[in-house]
């Protein structure tokens, strides 16, 4: 008896010790004078990107030039007006949903940078928790305003760090989506080398011709939960768009409605009817497969993003390089279901992610912070960024003269761009995007569309409510 | 050295313990304690919170990290009726009875078995290859089931002289159950073998002589000799197993999400729900829970015969 | 041997052939890939070079990484061999009352705080005590996971072996410290080697708590810089991913073979040896 009670006590003891130490920490609200420590002579900086350093390490050519170009230069500038910074770059460059969720942790324990990287639809879930605040609160209105970059950013990409009206970071880059397809594969298909399909019965054509080729997997469109929000982005949304909805609007978002079981519809058309492999769908590694398949010339169409061809097929640096990209790799608009049938009446549609950079309301420099984050975003600084990869940036003057000699890229910048659309960047979107991924993986597992839109608009009401879903019924 | 006297098969567990050393209740305190300082801190600490925290809604980010509300047993009543969860506890028990108590343990007592008689170099070489399985990091042998199961290219499909299947699509729950045994046979094979060390040749050698065969010798000397240690063994694995997320790396949980894939499901994505998972973690330590008892309970029924 | 004897033989190294194969082929990606010069994600005769060992080398944090992996994993072997060598001996030697009990439900619980549920409280556990971003912080947490399977393990392991031994040093007039670490140990030599190897097995492989752990990425293990040989949307640069399997793998390997040909390798006190 009095040894079991020992034994316990001990371990109690221990316990409560610890839990006395560990008190219950009231985190204070994120922020504080936006003025603090502005005139500070020495400082140091911490910035973090989901970036590592080392050839083929994620993101390396970010974390090179941060390290080598604008860590120096900015250091360089503020010793040039005697003050002494120390800047230095917190690596990362792990799986994305790794990297936020460590970042959840950090913020929460006011371990994390003082400039911090972030995709953009996270915005609205580390808003809500507190742990980012608008930039008019942390650094000033009228420092932030009066940046010139504002000018040089469209208001739609802007809108890509934005959540309630406020602006919370600066948006570093974008994307857009279009439909890649293999010219030698069409050509022998009998199709156009300059293919622009029309409608969603287009693509079916095209596909059923790919289809007689042997060996060849007519289509990709993405599904399923294995590929996550690439599912959402590169097949779902881009569709239903182009039934003429958006998937959250006026406060409202798409339960089972006819446009959603379209979409299905249209889902349930490819992968019952040979065009796309299912299999690919449901594999841990089926979109890098799906990848290697289409630069091996065994897939013939791929809805993907401009990171496809710039950064898997790219003959130099690829991870599934294609020496013949610019011969043989061709790119089409995604069109509505319908010419004009898509929101807004258009007649085509893409959709637009990316990420920003924000200040840390927890920072100790916020003004610095700021002109560290605005010289990141400067002309010079991301031409220098760019110069060798070429990406479309926030920035109207930098895409100007980085991508003259760039006709992919230019055409996203100018023609895929003022045609996109965004994902809405609210805290239940990650929850909703993974009903939509999960709907797919029914219908490419056989499910009839309209059960598996039931199931989802289930799903869907019991996370954000009746009064915030236009069900299938109204 | 000659033994210096005969060893009964010492049963594992709370035996008739003899203080050799004379340590003394006191001495013996003052062994266990920094042991038990350190996981007081760093292991009972942290699950009575992974507990409490089992009880509110909180959340790894938006407004339910700043303000998560004590919710009481409304996590457990939400999983308890969750059919998903009931999908992932038949997929789990399924798992561990499958790969563990069936897969690991009986390879590995075969395997053991078989080596008692193969020579030093076989014998290495079996052992090493089977151990090399169960050391090699998580994240290379997702790599390597890949590798060997993939629909197009894979090893397995290259060798098997029928069709090409697609194993990690079609058969998740074959994939992962034929893994986890590939992964953790080693630890029953190296216990069964220490284990039939322990059984007295002499017994053997008496039933051999009154005309027992191989499988008689098997089951009237060898099992009841070693039952303690193959409950033992079946307690650990089963435990192992049954909060194993390896398989995650392999299916990426499609059709075939055992209950740790569940948890982190729950913890990590979508709305990253970590007072429910904590919930979760809580009712898979109560079914642990129930397993061990099963097993002890096997163990002393056994003594008292 | 008759011919029925024979044919059992044959038989008897055909299955052994049989296991061994199955236990190898899907080990075969590991041997090939890393040497190809166009890896891809499945078993192909390389196109041979050594090249992606050269391109992993350029890479700052690489090896780096393995370093650190050695530290953490080295630091909890000792840790956990240690304090599992005196706790389970005394546990095992001596009736404690409730010993059996607690063993049981610190293994069960030891399955929360290996699980993903536990991060926060173990992040802010790590924060409060100052342990964040440490070496030191890293190996607590992970042996304190660890312990009650050692324990549980080793105890087994003492359990079985002969008290003769102890009983002569005592007549002897030796302390139970001495007792412990002259005539326990080398005789539990087996059963301390298997619970080592068994430690680093788990902390060589372990991400989750060094990821949650480390702020500075210079302190990343390999387990957690293995994942950013990734590109930007997730897709593995199977390049370096393959040679720095093989090279992540090697030390762990090599390590066993080490531990196992010195110390031998098992659960068990048996006497024979």
């Amino acid at each position: 008896m009095r040894t079991t009670r020992g034994l316990v006590g001990t371990i109690l003891a221990g316990t409560l010790i610890v839990a006395s130490c560990v008190g219950g920490d009231d985190e204070d609200p994120a922020g504080g004078d936006a003025e603090r420590n502005a005139d500070a002579e020495s400082y140091t900086l911490r910035v973090m990107s989901n970036a590592a350093l080392g050839e083929g390490a994620k993101n390396a050519e970010e974390a090179m030039w941060i390290t080598e170009y604008v860590i120096p230069e900015f250091e360089a500038a503020q010793e040039a007006e005697g003050i002494d910074v120390t800047v230095e770059f917190v690596e990362r460059g792990v799986d994305d949903d790794d990297y936020k969720n460590k970042l959840a942790l950090d913020m929460g324990a006011e371990e994390a940078a003082d400039v911090i990287a972030i995709d953009g639809i996270w915005v609205g879930e580390f808003a809500a928790a507190q742990e980012i605040a608008p930039l008019d609160d942390t650094v000033g209105a009228d420092e932030v305003s009066a940046w010139e970059g504002w000018d040089q950013i469209p208001d739609t990409i802007a809108s890509l760090m934005e959540f309630d009206g406020d602006r919370y970071g600066v948006p570093a880059g974008t994307d857009g989506r279009v439909i890649y397809y293999r010219k030698d594969l069409f050509q022998q298909a009998g199709l156009p080398a300059d293919w622009q399909p029309t409608s969603w019965q287009e693509i079916l054509d095209a596909a059923e011709a790919l289809g007689e080729l042997p060996g060849v997997t007519p289509m990709q469109l993405n599904a399923g939960t294995a590929m996550t929000e690439a599912t959402t982005m590169q097949g779902f949304l881009p569709l239903l768009n182009g039934t003429g909805v958006e998937l959250y609007a006026d406060g409202k978002w798409q339960g089972a409605t006819p446009e959603v079981v379209e979409v299905l519809e249209m889902y349930a058309t490819v992968y019952s009817g040979g065009l796309g492999d299912p299999n690919l769908q449901k594999t841990v590694k089926g979109r890098d497969d799906s990848f290697l398949k289409f630069a091996d010339g065994e897939i013939g169409m791929l809805i993907e993003s401009d990171y496809f061809w710039r950064d898997v097929v790219n003959p130099r640096t690829g991870v599934a390089p294609m020496d013949n990209r610019d011969d043989v790799v061709g790119w089409a608009l995604i069109p509505a279901q319908e010419p004009g049938s898509g929101i807004e009446g258009k007649d085509f549609l893409s959709l637009s992610g990316g990420g920003g950079w924000v200040v840390n309301p927890d920072t100790e420099y916020p003004q610095q912070a700021w002109d560290f984050l605005t010289f990141m975003l400067s002309k010079e600084a991301l031409l220098e960024r760019l110069a060798n990869e070429p990406q479309v940036s926030p920035r109207t003057d930098v895409n100007d003269e980085l991508l003259r000699n760039d006709p992919h890229l230019a055409f996203i910048a100018d023609e895929v761009l003022p045609i996109t659309d965004f994902r809405p960047a609210l805290e239940e979107y990650t929850d909703v995007s993974l009903f939509i991924q999960e709907a797919t993986l029914d219908v490419v597992n056989g499910a009839d569309p309209a059960e598996a839109a039931q199931t989802y608009e289930e799903k869907l009401i019991e996370r954000v409510g009746e009064d915030a879903v236009v069900t299938g019924s109204g | 050295m000659a033994l210096a006297e005969p060893v009964e098969a010492a049963p594992p567990g709370p035996t008739a313990s003899t203080d050799a050393a004379g340590l003394g209740r006191a001495r013996a305190w003052l062994f266990v304690a920094p042991g038990l300082v350190l996981v007081a801190i760093f292991l009972v600490f942290p699950a009575l919170w992974t507990i409490y925290l089992g009880t509110t809604n909180y959340e790894l980010l938006g407004e339910r990290k700043v303000s998560p509300e004590f919710v009481g047993l409304d996590n457990y009543t939400d999983t308890l009726a969750d059919p998903e969860f009931h999908d992932s506890v038949v997929k789990t028990l399924l798992f561990v009875f499958g790969s563990a108590l069936v897969g690991q343990m009986c390879l590995g007592f075969a395997i053991a078995w078989m080596l008692r008689t193969a020579g030093v170099w076989v014998r290495r070489t079996v052992e090493t290859v089977v151990l090399m399985a169960w050391i090699l990091p998580g994240s290379i042998v997702g790599f390597l089931w890949y590798a060997f199961l993939s629909e197009d290219d894979g090893t397995l499909n290259a060798i098997l002289p029928v069709g090409d299947s697609a194993w990690l699509v079609e058969h998740p729950m074959w994939s992962i159950v034929i893994f986890n045994t590939w992964r953790g046979t080693a630890f029953s094979m190296l216990l069964f073998t220490a284990a039939l060390a322990t059984v007295p040749p002499s017994q053997l050698e008496t039933a051999r002589l009154s005309g027992a065969g191989g499988w008689q010798q098997l089951r009237d000397v060898v099992l009841p000799n070693i039952r303690g240690h193959i409950l033992t063994n079946a307690l650990l694995i089963s435990l192992w197993t049954f909060n194993d997320f390896t398989p995650f790396l392999i299916t990426g949980g499609e059709g075939s999400e055992i209950l740790p894939i569940y948890i982190y499901k729950t913890a990590l994505t979508g709305q990253q729900q970590l007072g429910l998972a904590s919930a979760v973690s809580l009712i898979v330590l109560l079914i642990n829970l129930v397993v061990a008892l099963a097993y002890l309970a096997m163990l002393r029924r056994r003594r008292v015969r | 041997m008759t011919p029925a004897d024979v044919v059992r033989r044959i038989g008897f190294y055909t299955l052994l052939c049989l296991v061994f194969a199955s236990f190898v082929l899907p080990m075969l990606w590991l041997v090939s890939v890393p040497f190809d010069a166009k890896p891809s994600l499945s078993v192909s005769v390389p196109d041979f070079t050594l090249g992606n060992f050269e391109t992993l080398a350029d890479n700052p944090s690489a090896y780096k990484s393995l370093l650190n992996s050695v530290i953490i994993s080295a630091g909890s072997m000792v840790l956990v061999v240690s304090l599992a060598a005196l706790g389970a001996y005394a546990l095992s030697r001596v009736r404690i009352r409730g010993r059996d009990a607690l063993l049981y439900a610190l293994l069960l619980l030891s399955s929360i705080v290996t699980g993903t549920a536990a991060i926060v409280p173990l992040y802010i556990l790590l924060d409060e005590l100052q342990l964040l971003d440490s070496h030191t912080g890293v190996v607590l947490a992970m042996s304190g996971g660890l312990l009650p399977a050692a324990l549980f393990i080793l105890k087994d392991f003492m359990d079985t072996t002969p008290r003769s031994y102890e009983e002569s040093a005592r007549v002897f007039g030796a302390s139970p410290l001495r007792i412990l670490v002259d005539v326990v140990v080398p005789i539990a030599r087996p059963g301390l080697a298997t619970i080592a190897v068994w430690t680093v097995v788990q902390v060589w492989g372990n991400f989750l708590i060094p990821f949650i752990a480390y702020n500075d990425p210079d302190r990343f293990p390999a387990a957690v810089r293995m994942f950013t040989f990734y590109t930007e949307a997730g897709q593995p640069n199977l390049l370096l991913i393959s040679a720095f399997s093989l090279a992540y793998a090697i030390p762990v390997i090599a390590m066993y073979l080490f531990v196992s040909a010195r110390y031998g390798f098992r659960f068990h006190g048996g006497i024979k040896h």
